[in-house]
């Protein structure tokens, strides 16, 4: 079996006459300035997605991309460029335009590429050819079946089914010689229910990277069921309360909590310039006692997981929080090395026509002591919120929302009445040292959650055991609760 | 005007780049027809552009963007297919439109599926001088960009920190042509300047920014405003208070009411309504929102943001009212949903062009004045908008209202109510349009939302 350097080398260098000793020698003249880094980022990406809709399957779409990233780092100075077409004179002009960024001759000597094969978290098959077209389309409509079946309140029933291949090669100055060949396939269930005169929608989805072989009717009916089920829930749901309360968030998904009130603030490029709430604050108590929070990119077939990161560096767990210590801030190489430290393989672009940042990949909770039903009633009054949609970050201020897709009352420790979706808000360094309970019931996501920063968007996972926050504002309608 | 290690794109007139994506277009359409299709319609786009950052007086990135791609809609029958690629040599275009046929044989027939009809494409184009390059070179962007940053830094020494200033300069030629023998297109620029900075007091960090673009350079808002600007509303946003919870006006600045009238225009889009996605189904004709409130659009408007002689359909744009004193005169319609809903496309396929809000005007001030206690929002968090339900709960900062001034930071805060109720609710519009934005918004008066604080 051939490894995936070279299925990388032969998929993006071949067809084009390229060989990887001129790419070491355009390495050189790119670094013929006073530069720390020359990177260049090759990346041929193919992605297909079939749509059904009213019953029948009336959209597929299919997409190929194909390019090189061309970077010149020089102290805090990045100069970049892009091609989209993998040829040297094209590669030639890129890394011209980027070096510009360095002013004054220099002899930075170009490592010899070190050839690096990371240990495969995920296999790299090409999921778009994994199943056949028509067993594609024959699914979907299964699907709409099972769904409309599950109720007759059902009157729409949106599925769609997304797959990619990326295959991706970096090459730098520092001698990196990396490859990732990254299968990543999702499948989303969206319905509206109508009763009495209400509408509401649900949805749910999964996914990872794999192939589309685990897509069949038996797996897919549990994620339709789970989209009627959650409209259903929210039929009958009544308006949510507003002000501060206790609010006990369900493991998996909510932990966007996490992401949000911490990830993003620890990532290394914030905390360099110090503009986020907890830059300089390694070491220090940020969060309860019961908090242990991690970035892992190695889990196995993970949406969030990378073999290497798009700089070429094995991705790693890093302990973010231990016992609400904070112990470590998400690195690339640029960041990393103006705060003496190392990349922890966390490096991501949005595609070769990106810029890479510091960025999450999966980040969790690990699991606490409580059981989730002793967590429940221990709460007289409050707010169960089992799903969410989606979060954002203030990260200099701390400021975050998320916002509850399905959530219940909590009455004297018991779980009463659906709420109307509401947004959550509070400030991560202060949600975080009032978390008072932690389950032993820790769960990652379904592998549907896209991250997005300066405007490029990455899949990322998420997840948490049972949690409960003691006070956090909750967005509702009804005031005097 | 280039430098040794230039922009690579800086030499690139769009103006002669036009009659080749044209002839590409055509070539497209032919391999549509050689794989069998029916109909098909083809888009090809060629940007290029400039950014350059600057961070504490330093150059931070330069970035040269430059990109060409094309994607194909082919039909076979009544069945569908699409492809797309950043690649258009001709084996590439032999593949994509392969992959569009191949996908249009496992598709299911769909009877609204089709080009628009031949007569609602522009008979003429009209000139809207949208093209105005700016051959400004990484050096000069930079010094732009450090003059706007300095400014910023200056105001104030509780200016603490900066993400920095960035200018950026962009191109694009948009061509789309379909199997009716239509062929349209238009070359833009694009160009801005913005600033982010960060003060901090004893209460802690806070983030503020401002921005200008536009198609004229010349145009742009003078760099050290930008930057004064930037530093005005980051030190204005100090030592935040939550406020109590409980019912109160609410002003959404016009940059906040921007998403305010974007929700309105989604819930009145063919899309959701056909999908029965909307908290407005068969509302045409009838009252939506308060009768203060009248929104149209102008799509011809000369050198504007939002400006096009045609929709993504190829279907000719015209002026046309969706508002008119709270009801619903016209939907948002592409030539599919139009066919979904037994009407026909409005010109909207890809949303509206140069959205402008009009009705019962008051100085910005005396809407803070007829508002007397409340909040003025400038920031909203989160997507907690259900667009089946028009419920919305979002995160906010801004300003308290007191006796019809603003009065102190206001943060860590939700608004919160049903859309169908706020939009009925409009009490009064600014005078204040932020013309920067596709949708020309000004600050808007709420009668009452609910706030959750302390």
């Amino acid at each position: 079996m051939s490894n995936n350097l070279d299925v990388a080398e032969t998929q993006l260098l071949k067809p084009t006459g390229l060989t990887s000793a001129q790419v070491e020698s355009l390495l050189g003249t790119l670094c013929d300035r006073t530069l720390d880094l020359g990177v260049l980022y090759f990346q041929h990406s193919r992605a297909e997605s079939w749509a059904l809709e009213d019953g029948i399957v009336k959209d597929g779409s299919f997409s190929v991309d194909r390019g090189v990233g061309v970077r010149a780092v020089s102290g805090e100075k990045t100069g970049f460029a892009y091609a989209d077409d993998i040829t040297l004179a094209a590669i030639t002009s890129a890394a011209t335009a980027a070096r510009s960024i360095a002013r004054q001759g220099g002899n930075h000597t170009v490592q010899a590429f070190k050839r690096n094969e990371a240990i495969q978290r995920y296999a790299p098959a090409d999921p778009i050819s994994s199943i056949s077209d028509q067993t594609k389309v024959a699914l979907l409509r299964d699907i709409d079946s099972v769904a409309r079946a599950e109720n007759p309140a059902v009157k729409e029933v949106n599925v769609r089914m997304s797959a990619s291949h990326e295959v991706i090669m970096v090459m730098a100055s520092d001698g990196t010689f990396s490859s990732d060949i990254r299968p990543l396939v999702r499948l989303d269930v969206s319905v509206i229910v109508e009763k009495d005169g209400r509408r509401e929608r649900g949805s749910s989805g999964a996914g990872g990277r794999r192939d589309l072989s685990g897509f069949n009717i038996e797996w897919a009916s549990g994620i339709a069921r789970e989209a009627v089920r959650t409209a259903l829930v929210n039929l009958d749901a009544i308006d949510a309360p507003a002000g501060p309360m206790t609010v006990v968030l369900g493991s998996g998904w909510p932990g966007v909590l996490l992401h949000e009130a911490v990830g993003h603030g620890l990532e290394g490029d914030n905390n360099r310039k110090g503009t986020s709430s907890f830059s300089g604050l390694i070491g220090q108590q940020i969060a309860s006692p019961l908090c242990t929070v991690v970035d892992d990119g190695t889990l196995t077939g993970r949406r969030g997981s990378l073999n290497v990161d798009d700089e070429g560096t094995a991705t790693s767990e890093t302990v973010l929080i231990e016992n609400g210590i904070l112990t470590g801030y998400l690195q690339d190489k640029l960041n990393a090395r103006l705060m003496n430290t190392r990349s922890t393989g966390n490096a991501r672009r949005q595609s070769y026509a990106c810029l890479p940042m510091p960025r999450m990949t999966n980040t969790f909770m690990r699991a606490g002591q409580h059981d989730p039903g002793e967590i429940i009633s221990s709460v007289k009054k409050g707010v169960y919120a089992v799903n969410f949609g989606g979060g954002q970050v203030d990260t200099t201020s701390g400021k975050f929302v998320f916002s509850a897709t399905e959530a219940y009352l909590i009455e004297n420790g018991r779980v009463t009445a659906p709420i109307k979706g509401a947004t959550l808000i509070g400030t991560g360094p202060e949600v975080m040292k009032k978390i008072s309970m932690v389950g032993n019931d820790l769960a990652l996501d379904d592998g549907i959650g896209v991250c997005g920063k300066d405007g490029q968007s990455v899949p990322v996972g998420v997840g948490q055991p049972t949690l409960k926050v003691d006070e956090i504002t909750l967005g509702g309608t009804q005031t005097g609760h | 005007m280039v430098t040794k290690d230039g922009n690579p794109a800086v030499g690139i007139d769009l103006r002669e780049s036009e009659g080749a994506l044209k002839q590409l277009v055509a070539r497209i359409l032919d391999e549509a027809k050689t794989v069998g299709a029916s109909s098909a319609e083809v888009s090809v786009s060629q940007d290029h552009g400039l950014s350059v950052s600057v961070r504490k007086g330093e150059v931070e990135n330069i970035e040269f963007n430059q990109d060409r791609g094309f994607g194909i809609t082919l039909y076979i029958g009544d069945r569908k297919g699409v492809a797309s690629t950043s690649d258009s040599n001709d084996a590439s275009i032999k593949e994509t439109v392969a992959r569009a046929a191949n996908i249009a044989r496992y598709t299911e027939p769909d009877k609204c599926n089709g080009l628009a009809d031949a007569d609602r494409m522009p008979q003429s184009m009209p000139d809207l001088d949208l093209y105005h390059p700016w051959p400004i070179t990484p050096d000069d962007a930079a010094e732009l960009a450090k003059r706007c940053e300095a400014a910023g830094l200056g105001f104030d020494k509780r200016i603490s920190n900066t993400e920095g200033a960035q200018t950026s300069t962009q191109a694009a030629c948009r061509v789309y042509g379909n199997s009716h023998g239509f062929v349209g297109s238009y070359i833009s620029t694009r160009h801005g300047l913005s600033c982010l900075l960060i003060a901090e007091d004893a209460k802690g960090m806070q983030r503020d920014y401002w921005y200008t673009v536009d198609r004229l350079p010349g145009r742009l808002q003078a760099a050290e405003e930008v930057g004064l600007e930037a530093a005005r509303r980051t030190i204005a946003r100090l030592s935040p208070r939550k406020v109590p919870t409980g019912r109160f006006p609410v002003v959404f600045s016009p940059q906040m009411a921007t998403g305010l009238i974007g929700h309105l225009l989604g819930a009145i889009s063919g899309g959701a309504l056909y999908r029965k996605a909307s908290f407005l189904l068969d509302s045409l004709g009838s009252n939506v929102a308060s009768s203060h409130l009248s929104l149209s659009e102008q799509p011809h408007l000369v050198q504007a943001i939002g400006s096009a002689s045609f929709d993504g359909d190829g279907v000719a744009t015209t002026d046309k009212a969706f508002i008119e004193q709270g009801i619903v005169k016209n939907y948002l319609l592409s030539t599919y949903s139009a066919r979904k809903l037994g009407m026909s496309s409005t010109g909207n396929a890809g949303g509206v062009h140069n959205l402008i809000v009009s009705g019962k005007v008051c100085k910005t001030q005396d809407l803070l004045g007829l508002a007397g206690t409340g909040l003025y929002v400038t920031e909203l968090m989160g997507q907690g908008v259900n667009g089946v339900t028009g419920d919305y709960s979002r995160g906010a900062s801004g300003f308290w209202i007191e006796s019809g001034e603003l009065s102190f930071p206001v943060d860590e805060i939700t608004i919160a109510g049903n859309l169908k109720d706020i939009y009925r609710d409009i009490v009064c519009i600014g005078d204040d349009p932020d013309l920067r934005s596709n949708i020309r918004a000004p600050s808007i008066l709420i009668g009452s939302m609910t706030l959750a604080g302390s």
